[in-house]
C-alpha cells in the first residue's frame, strides 16, 4: 500500500547584522568564549534590552523577497525556560504579531516543473549561547559545563513554511532555495557549519486521501545532505511503526549526521510549557509603509531574477544558471570569472571540477581557495590553446594548494600545451621512426581498424612531449603522415 | 558630633553651601555620623559608603567653588538597593543579590553623580520591591523613625525611614504598586512617582517591568522638584522610557491654584479607611478649597478590581524578570550543587525568601497553558478598564486627590501572616501603576499620632502641576515640617 509523506519546515536564519539583536555587542563567530557578552547578554540585573534596527530591516527584507505581507505592528513574547546557555530564563521572540506574513516561495523540481512552498510566517527572535559540555578548563572539565554567550542575542528570523512540501528532495530544494534567498539578500552569510542556518524538519506519513499523521520534528540540521538521509529515514521509520501495528508519537527528535541516527529528546507530555506572554520591555514596532517601499526599492536581486538573466546574458541553460545563482557568493564569483573569459567554460569548470573538489574536501563555497580572477586566468589559458584540460587540470590542483599566478605556474611546471607545427611534426616523425613494427601492422590493416590503431601512436607522441603537445594538432599531423606512407 | 547644625531641606543646603555656611564634606560627615550613631535603631542602610561619600563631597566642594554648580550639588542622598551602583553592592534586600557587585550603574544614578549629588549608600527594601512594610528584606525590616515598632512601608521602607531618621537628605525609591507613596505617607515624606516611561529603568533591579518607576522620596514638593529634575531622562537604553524634554519643576510651584478642579474619588473613602486617616484627608481638601481649588466628585468604577488585576500581572512580570537568578552567572549559588536541576532548585530555593517565592509560583501560574486567558488576558482587560476610568476623570478633573493608604504605620508582624490585608495597602495606589500614571503623597496630618498620607495622583506628564500643588498647601500648612520626637531631639 502506498504511503504519502507530508513536510514542513522551520528554518532559524542568523541575520548578518554587525550587532546583536538586544544589544551592541558584536555578532561576529569565533570569538575567545564569552568576549562578545555585554552586561545585557548576559542578563544582568536591571539591563534592558534595545532593539536593532537592521534586524528589522533584514526581516522586512526578507518578508518582501517572498511576497509576504509585513507586519506593521510587531512585537515581542517571552518564552520562558531554565537552560544555562539562555540567560534570562526566557527567550525574546515572537508569536501573536510576527514580522513577516503569509508568503510564498517557488522551487524546482528535479521533472523541471515547479511548485509554491507557502509561508505560514517568519518571526524575529534571538538565538541563544552555547553550552560547552567538552573539555574547556585546559582540557579538563571536572564534571562541568561550559557557557559561551557570544551567541546569545544574535538575531534571527524563525522561518516557518506550510507543511507543502511531500518528499525528502522537496525539502531540500526547498531549504537550498531559502539559502539561496537569504544569502542573495545579504541578510545572512548562509554559513551552515557554523550554524547560520539551522533546519527543523516536521514529518509526518498518511495513506492518500487520510487526514495527516502525527508528526516528529527532528531540530537542528545544519546540512542539506544530513536533511536529506534524515528524512528518507525518519519517513520509514514511521511507516515501520504503523505498518508493525504501532502508533508514531508525537516527540522532537534529534539526528546524528555522523552516525545516521536519530534519536527522542522529548515527547509532546514532556514539553514544556512556554507561558509566552508579551514582553514589557519592548514597545510593539510600527513599520510604516515608507519605510517598506524604501526598502523594496533597494531590494537587491534574488535567485529567480539573477537565474533568468544569467541564460540570457551568459548563454547559460536554464539548469546551470539555477545551479550558479541560487547563492549570492557563488553566482557574484561566477560573475566576475567570467567578465575576462568564456561565460560557460567557467561555469563548466565552477560545476565540474570546483565543485567536485569542493564536495571531496567537505568545504564551503566560501572556503573555496582559488580566487575568481584566478579561475578566469585558468579558463583563459585552455580558451587560447595554451593549455589542455588535462594541463589544466593540474593547474588547477596547483592553485588549489596554494600557488597563485596561473602564468607562472604553467612556466614552473613546464604545462605549455605545445602547438608549434614544426615541433610536432618532429615527435611525429620521431615516434613513426622508432616504431616499424607498428607502422608496418598499420599499413597492412584494414581501413576500418586504421583509427583505432593510431592510438598507439597518438599516445606514444603525448608521452614523448610530456604530455604536452597539442592533441588536435598531434592527431592532424599524424593522419597525414600515416597516410603518407600507404 | 559636630557643632554644626543643618538644615534638612535641599533647598535650605543648597543655599548653606553656596553662602559658605558649610562645606559638602562636613555635611556628608554630618549625616555620615549621624548613621553610624542612629540607624541601628531604624536599620534603613545596607551598606554606607563613607569614603566614597567623603570623595564626592571634597569633589563637590571643589565644583561649588568653582560655581555655576547644579543645585544637588555636594547634597548627601541615597539610594534604594535596586539601583546598580558600579562597585558597590545592589542587593535588592535579597540573600540571591548579597553577593552581587553590578560593573555598571543605573542611569538615575550617573544622573545624581552627573549633578554632584554625595551618595551616602544603599537603602534597605523589600525584597526585590516585593512588599508593604520592609518585612521581606534579607536584611531584616527597617523600622517607622515614628515609632521604630512599627513599619516604614514598603517595598521602599529604607528610602523613607532614612529621610524621616535624617539620615539622608532625600532618597531615591521605586514604585510598582505603590512602593513610594505607602512609605512616604507612612513616615510622614513626600513621595512622588512619575509617569511611567519618564525616568529611566536602566540599571533599576526589574520587579515588574511594566509598572516600575523610579522616584524620589523628600521632606517637601520643592525637594521633589529638585530631585525629580534629575531623576528625569530620556534613556535610550531604556526602550519604555519616553522621549520627551524634562521641564524645570521648580519653575512652577508657585503658581496659584483658582480654579483647580480636583477629583474625589468615592470609591477612596468606602469601607476599609481608618476613620482618622478619612478626616486627616478631608481636612486637606478643605484646605484646598481655602486655596481656590474645587471639590468634584467622580467615580472610578474598577477600582475594586486594581489589587486582583495587579497580583495577576506583576507576578506574571516577576516571574520571567526573576528567572535569571539561576545560580549560573552571579549572585546565590547553592553549596556543591550535584548537578544541573539541583543547583537551580537549591539556588533558587534558598536564593530567595518567602515572599519572592510566592510570586513567582503565583506569576507562572497566571501564564501556564490553560490559564492565560482565564487570569493574565482578564488582567490586562482589566488594566485597560482602570486606565480608562482615569482617563475619564481627567476630561473632568486636573488632578484626583484622596488618601495614600487606608490606614496609618501598622506594627511590625501584624500583617505578615495575611498576604491579602498587607496587598490591600496599596488598594488606593495600585491603579496608579495599572494606568502608568503620575501618583505622589504628602504629609495631611495624623492619625494616633501616625502620619497620614494625602494621595494626589496627576494626568500623564503633568508632574509639574502636581508639585506645584503639593507645594502650596505646604506653603500653608507645617504637616511636612513634623518631625519624630526622637529624631527632633
Amino acid at each position: 500500500m502506498s504511503w504519502e509523506t507530508v513536510i514542513g519546515l522551520e528554518v532559524h536564519v542568523q541575520l548578518a547584522t554587525q550587532s546583536k539583536i538586544f544589544s551592541g555587542s558584536s555578532t561576529a563567530f569565533g570569538a575567545e568564549p564569552n568576549t562578545q557578552a555585554s552586561a545585557v547578554d548576559l542578563a544582568m540585573p536591571g539591563t534592558l534590552p534595545v532593539p536593532n534596527e537592521a534586524a528589522f530591516k533584514y526581516a522586512v527584507m526578507f518578508g518582501l523577497a517572498i511576497d509576504a505581507e509585513i507586519g506593521k505592528e510587531s512585537a515581542f513574547e517571552r518564552k520562558n525556560y531554565f537552560y544555562p546557555d539562555l540567560p534570562k530564563g526566557y527567550q525574546t521572540t515572537q508569536l501573536e504579531k510576527p514580522i513577516v506574513g503569509p508568503g510564498r516561495v517557488e522551487i524546482a523540481l528535479d521533472d523541471g516543473s515547479t511548485k509554491d512552498v507557502r509561508i505560514h510566517h517568519a518571526h524575529l527572535e534571538e538565538d541563544a549561547g552555547k553550552s560547552l559540555h567538552e573539555a574547556f578548563f585546559g582540557g579538563e572539565s571536572h564534571g562541568m559545563s561550559g557557557i559561551d554567550l557570544n551567541r546569545a542575542g544574535t538575531p534571527l528570523i524563525e522561518v516557518v513554511t506550510e507543511p507543502d512540501m511531500s518528499n525528502a528532495a522537496e525539502a531540500v530544494a526547498m531549504a537550498k532555495k531559502l539559502h539561496s534567498i537569504v544569502t542573495s539578500l545579504g541578510i545572512c552569510d548562509g554559513n551552515m557549519s557554523q550554524g547560520s542556518m539551522r533546519f527543523d524538519v516536521n514529518i509526518s506519513v498518511r495513506r492518500p486521501g487520510e487526514p495527516l499523521g502525527t508528526r516528529t520534528e527532528t531540530k537542528n540540521l545544519n546540512s542539506f545532505k544530513f536533511m536529506e538521509e534524515c528524512i528518507a529515514r525518519e519517513v520509514q521509520r514511521q511507516i515501520d511503526v504503523i505498518e508493525d501495528g504501532g502508533q508514531v508519537v508525537q516527540e522532537t527528535r534529534l539526528y546524528d549526521g555522523a552516525s545516521k541516527v536519530s534519536r527522542s529528546m522529548r515527547s509532546k507530555e514532556e514539553a514544556n510549557d512556554y507561558r509566552y506572554f508579551p514582553c514589557p520591555d519592548l514597545l510593539p514596532v510600527v513599520i510604516e509603509d515608507d519605510y517598506i517601499e524604501a526598502l523594496r526599492k533597494t531590494l537587491p536581486e534574488l535567485p529567480d531574477a539573477r537565474s533568468t538573466r544569467f541564460q540570457s546574458d551568459y548563454g547559460l541553460s536554464a539548469y546551470d544558471a539555477n545551479l550558479l545563482s541560487a547563492d549570492a557568493t557563488t553566482a557574484s564569483y561566477f560573475e566576475s570569472a567570467a567578465q575576462q573569459s568564456d561565460a560557460k567554460l567557467v561555469a563548466n569548470w565552477m560545476m565540474g571540477e570546483l565543485a567536485a573538489r569542493l564536495n571531496a574536501e567537505e568545504k564551503e563555497f566560501a572556503d573555496n581557495p582559488i580566487a575568481a580572477e584566478q579561475l578566469s586566468a585558468l579558463v583563459a589559458r585552455i580558451s587560447d590553446g595554451t593549455l589542455s584540460n588535462k594541463m589544466a587540470r593540474q593547474v588547477f590542483d596547483h592553485l588549489w594548494t596554494g600557488e597563485s599566478d596561473v602564468d607562472a605556474i604553467i612556466d614552473k611546471h613546464g604545462l605549455k600545451q605545445v602547438s608549434d607545427s614544426g615541433a610536432i611534426e618532429a615527435l611525429v616523425d620521431e615516434v613513426i621512426a622508432n616504431s616499424p613494427q607498428q607502422v608496418d601492422n598499420y599499413v597492412k590493416a584494414d581501413e576500418a581498424k586504421r583509427p583505432k590503431m593510431m592510438g598507439y601512436f597518438v599516445g606514444q607522441i603525448m608521452k614523448a612531449s610530456k604530455g604536452q603537445a597539442n592533441p588536435q594538432q598531434v592527431n592532424a599531423v599524424l593522419a597525414e603522415k600515416l597516410a603518407g606512407l600507404l | 558630633m559636630h557643632t554644626k547644625t543643618f538644615p534638612n531641606t535641599i533647598a535650605e543646603l543648597a543655599a548653606g553651601l553656596r553662602a559658605g555656611e558649610f562645606t559638602s564634606v562636613e555635611l556628608t560627615q554630618h549625616y555620615l555620623d549621624r548613621i553610624q550613631q542612629l540607624d541601628s535603631q531604624y536599620n534603613s542602610f545596607i551598606t554606607v559608603t563613607p569614603e566614597l561619600a567623603l570623595q564626592q563631597a571634597a569633589a563637590a566642594d571643589t565644583r561649588l567653588a568653582a560655581g555655576d554648580a547644579p543645585l544637588l550639588c555636594g547634597i548627601p542622598i541615597a539610594h534604594k538597593d535596586l539601583f546598580c551602583t558600579a562597585g558597590i553592592k545592589t542587593s535588592c534586600g535579597s540573600k540571591m543579590l548579597d553577593n552581587f557587585v553590578p560593573p555598571y550603574s543605573a542611569t538615575i544614578v550617573e544622573n545624581y553623580q552627573r549633578d554632584g549629588a554625595v551618595m551616602l549608600g544603599k537603602l534597605n527594601m523589600d525584597e526585590f520591591a516585593m512588599g508593604s512594610s520592609n518585612e521581606n528584606s534579607f536584611y531584616g525590616p527597617a523600622k517607622n523613625p515614628w515609632d521604630t515598632e512599627r513599619v516604614p512601608g514598603g517595598s521602599s521602607g529604607g528610602s523613607a525611614a532614612a529621610v524621616a531618621a535624617q539620615l539622608a537628605v532625600a532618597t531615591t525609591a521605586s514604585d510598582t504598586g505603590g512602593s513610594i507613596r505607602q512609605p512616604a505617607s507612612l513616615c510622614g515624606l513626600t513621595g512622588i512617582k512619575p509617569t511611567y516611561g519618564r525616568a529611566s529603568r536602566y540599571g533599576m533591579v526589574a520587579f515588574a517591568s511594566s509598572l516600575d518607576q523610579a522616584g524620589v522620596i523628600t521632606r517637601s514638593a520643592e525637594d521633589a522638584a529638585i530631585m525629580l529634575n534629575t531623576l528625569a531622562s530620556y534613556d535610550p537604553k531604556d526602550s519604555t522610557s519616553i522621549d520627551r524634554e524634562v521641564p524645570d519643576y521648580t519653575t512652577d510651584l508657585g503658581d496659584d491654584l483658582n480654579g483647580l478642579k480636583i477629583g474625589v474619588p468615592k470609591e477612596y473613602f468606602e469601607a476599609g479607611l481608618d476613620a482618622d486617616t478619612e478626616k486627616a484627608v478631608r481636612n486637606a481638601l478643605a484646605e484646598y478649597e481655602k486655596l481656590g481649588a474645587e471639590l468634584v466628585e467622580i467615580t472610578l468604577p474598577h477600582t475594586h478590581l486594581a489589587v486582583p488585576a495587579y497580583y495577576v500581572i506583576a507576578p506574571a512580570e516577576a516571574s520571567a524578570n526573576l528567572s535569571r537568578f539561576d545560580g549560573v552567572r552571579y549572585g546565590y549559588r547553592c553549596e556543591d550543587p550535584q548537578d544541573l536541576m539541583d543547583l537551580y532548585t537549591r539556588s533558587r530555593a534558598e536564593g530567595f525568601g518567602q515572599e519572592v517565592k510566592q510570586r513567582i509560583m503565583v506569576g507562572a501560574y497566571a501564564l501556564s497553558a490553560g490559564y492565560y486567558d482565564a487570569y493574565y488576558k482578564k488582567a490586562q482587560q482589566v488594566r485597560r478598564l482602570i486606565k480608562k476610568d482615569f482617563v475619564d476623570a481627567f476630561e473632568k478633573v486636573d488632578v484626583i486627590m484622596g488618601p495614600t493608604c487606608p490606614n496609618p504605620a501598622f506594627k511590625l508582624g501584624e500583617k505578615t501572616a495575611d498576604p491579602v490585608a498587607m496587598y490591600l495597602e496599596d488598594i488606593y495606589t495600585i491603579s496608579t501603576n495599572l494606568a502608568g500614571l503620575p501618583g505622589m503623597s504628602i504629609p495631611a496630618g495624623f492619625s494616633s499620632g501616625l502620619p497620614v498620607g494625602l494621595q494626589i495622583t496627576g494626568n500623564y506628564f503633568d508632574e509639574a502641576h502636581m508639585l506645584n500643588i503639593a507645594h502650596r498647601f505646604q506653603q500653608v500648612t507645617d504637616w511636612h515640617k513634623q518631625m519624630p520626637a526622637e529624631v527632633q531631639s
